[in-house]
């Protein structure tokens, strides 16, 4: 029997705004879609994969939310990284087809945040003033940094080392902009220029607000099995042709190198399981939840050197039409971000690969390398998939 | 060797919550001590304070560290809605290198946020947070 790892069914919920929704009906939405998309008979899936951790008055854990969808798992895995966790996903739920642990997994996310906690999160605080905070926090929550200013502390770095401009982070903001006119669902469309991010409201000095990701509503699902499994149902398989992760650090305060990511090790590790190089990758879906993050991404993984991220943006590629397009569905910056967005990369890289990506298509999509990013550039994931068979 | 201690000034900021290693580093602050940890075994030194060595995972002693680093990496917080960071702004949060190599997270303060820079040598200070509970913060180096 092929046991070979695939992604064979995906679906989103609605976005970026679903007020009806909570977070749980967007995990349930997002997962009669997948299923629809392939063809799977829901008694099937024998195993469950759920970060959780969505937060607020839902509670989407794993345990609880394979009783609410009723999955009878015979494996389950609550791996928790943040925005990155579902590359991560794809890495454990790969490793358990092949070794035969389970034969078809269903991974689900959900998230109500823009309707519930709107559009503060970023700098919104989540401390009363004067009570106490326990575990590593205790040690930066005093300082009043926002979650803006974690990733404003590496792009500040990243300058000071390598000469990084401002320009050169807005050049990935206008290029993810240009394929958001393009998705009729993304929160923002209209086109922008390197002027308009350099001169939007500064966040935390050096990010400017077009340098983060928007806040939305969102869902998303997709169906791992095996290679034979596959063969029988709706869409064309996607290979997991490698996929690995690693972490530095949780909280910010603790990130070893500002200038280096988890990605530095991830990114190569997945590259050798695939038996590929960065030349052999069509597209990239990175985790975009600021400019500086797909910066880091783009040097970890080996497309250019440590630093020359900058002159690799200026160039282009990264662009409708260049050589390695950049998060074809709008990415965070300018189509969702329900909070943990590391599934849309999972699902819009399979949507490229199948050729399902309408207007957005990269011609002769033949591979196709998500990494996502959790914490603060904390924990990194990559996950290469293809459309051959490996 | 103390550093001063900022006694009598409104603290609204939320407080750290006392565990029982990170107890004798907060009140250490504010007796004026800036402490980090060092490992006897491997020779590690590490911020913040931990029950275990980061390195090889022995048991850390504390020391006290002279109070003095650079600015590593910062930022200027233009924009925080919580309460009271919201009517402190702008305000820098800087990463800063101390002398004995560990980094640690602190706000730098007394000088103008634009002039802050990567490379400048700053001194510790602490703010009583309560009493008993000292909070550190970084000033422009002296001289």
């Amino acid at each position: 029997m092929d046991r070979t790892p695939v992604i064979a069914g995906v679906g989103l919920s609605d976005y970026p705004k679903a007020p009806d929704l909570d977070g749980v009906q967007h995990h349930a939405l997002a997962m009669q879609r997948a299923l629809a998309d392939c063809g799977l008979p829901k008694a099937e899936i024998d195993g469950y994969i759920n970060a959780g951790g969505s937060g607020g008055m839902m509670v989407d854990d794993a345990v609880t939310m394979a009783e609410y969808l009723r999955i009878d798992h015979r494996y389950i895995d609550s791996t928790m990284t943040g925005g990155s966790s579902f590359e991560f996903h794809v890495q454990h739920g790969a490793a358990a087809i092949r070794d035969g642990a389970c034969d078809t997994i269903l991974v689900t996310y959900g998230s109500d945040q823009l309707s519930r906690m709107g559009r503060m999160l970023g700098t919104g605080g989540f401390q009363r003033p004067g009570s106490h905070v326990a575990g590593p926090v205790q040690y930066e929550v005093p300082y009043g940094n926002s979650l803006v200013g974690a990733y404003a502390m590496a792009a500040r770095r990243h300058m000071h080392e390598f000469g990084t401009t401002s320009e050169q982070l807005a050049e990935i903001a206008v290029g993810v902009r240009e394929f958001a006119a393009l998705n009729p669902h993304a929160m923002y469309r209209d086109p922008i220029t390197v002027d308009d991010v350099v001169s939007s409201r500064m966040i935390a000095d050096p990010l400017h607000k077009l340098d983060c990701c928007a806040i939305t509503d969102g869902g998303g699902a997709f169906v791992m099995t095996t290679a034979e499994r596959a063969r029988d149902l709706a869409q064309s398989p996607v290979y997991v042709l490698g996929a690995a992760g690693a972490q530095t650090h949780w909280n910010i305060s603790q990130m070893p190198d500002f200038t280096t990511t988890a990605g530095a090790k991830s990114g190569p590790e997945a590259f050798a399981r695939a038996g590929l190089t960065p030349d052999d990758v069509d597209m990239v879906m990175f985790y975009d939840s600021f400019t500086i993050t797909v910066l880091l991404l783009l040097e970890g993984m080996g497309f250019c050197k440590r630093g020359e991220g900058g002159p690799f943006v200026d160039e282009g590629h990264l662009k409708r039409g260049g050589k390695l397009p950049l998060n074809t569905d709008g990415g965070g910056l300018s189509s969702s971000h329900p909070g943990m967005r590391g599934i849309f990369l999972i699902i819009e890289a399979v949507r490229q690969l199948r050729g399902q990506a309408g207007e957005a298509q990269v011609p002769d999509c033949n591979v196709a390398l998500a990494a996502g990013s959790g914490g603060w550039l904390s924990a990194i994931g990559t996950a290469i998939l293809g459309k051959e068979h490996p | 060797m103390s550093a001063q201690v900022v006694t009598g000034q409104e603290w609204a900021r939320p407080k750290p919550a006392k565990d029982p290693v990170s107890r004798v580093y907060w009140e250490a602050a504010g007796r004026g001590e800036l402490l980090i940890q060092h490992c006897p075994a491997c020779g590690n030194r590490q911020w913040y304070p931990r029950a275990v060595c980061t390195l090889c995972g022995g048991d850390p002693e504390w020391e006290q560290a002279s109070g003095r680093g650079t600015v590593y990496t910062f930022t200027i917080i233009r924009q925080n809605y919580a309460k009271p960071f919201r009517d402190e702004l702008p305000y820098v949060v800087a990463m800063v290198e101390l002398e004995e190599g560990p980094m640690m997270m602190g706000n730098v303060t007394d000088v103008d946020v634009d002039d802050v820079h990567i490379g400048m040598p700053v001194e510790v200070y602490m703010i009583e947070a309560e009493a008993g509970l000292g909070v550190p913060f970084w000033r422009p180096a002296a001289g």
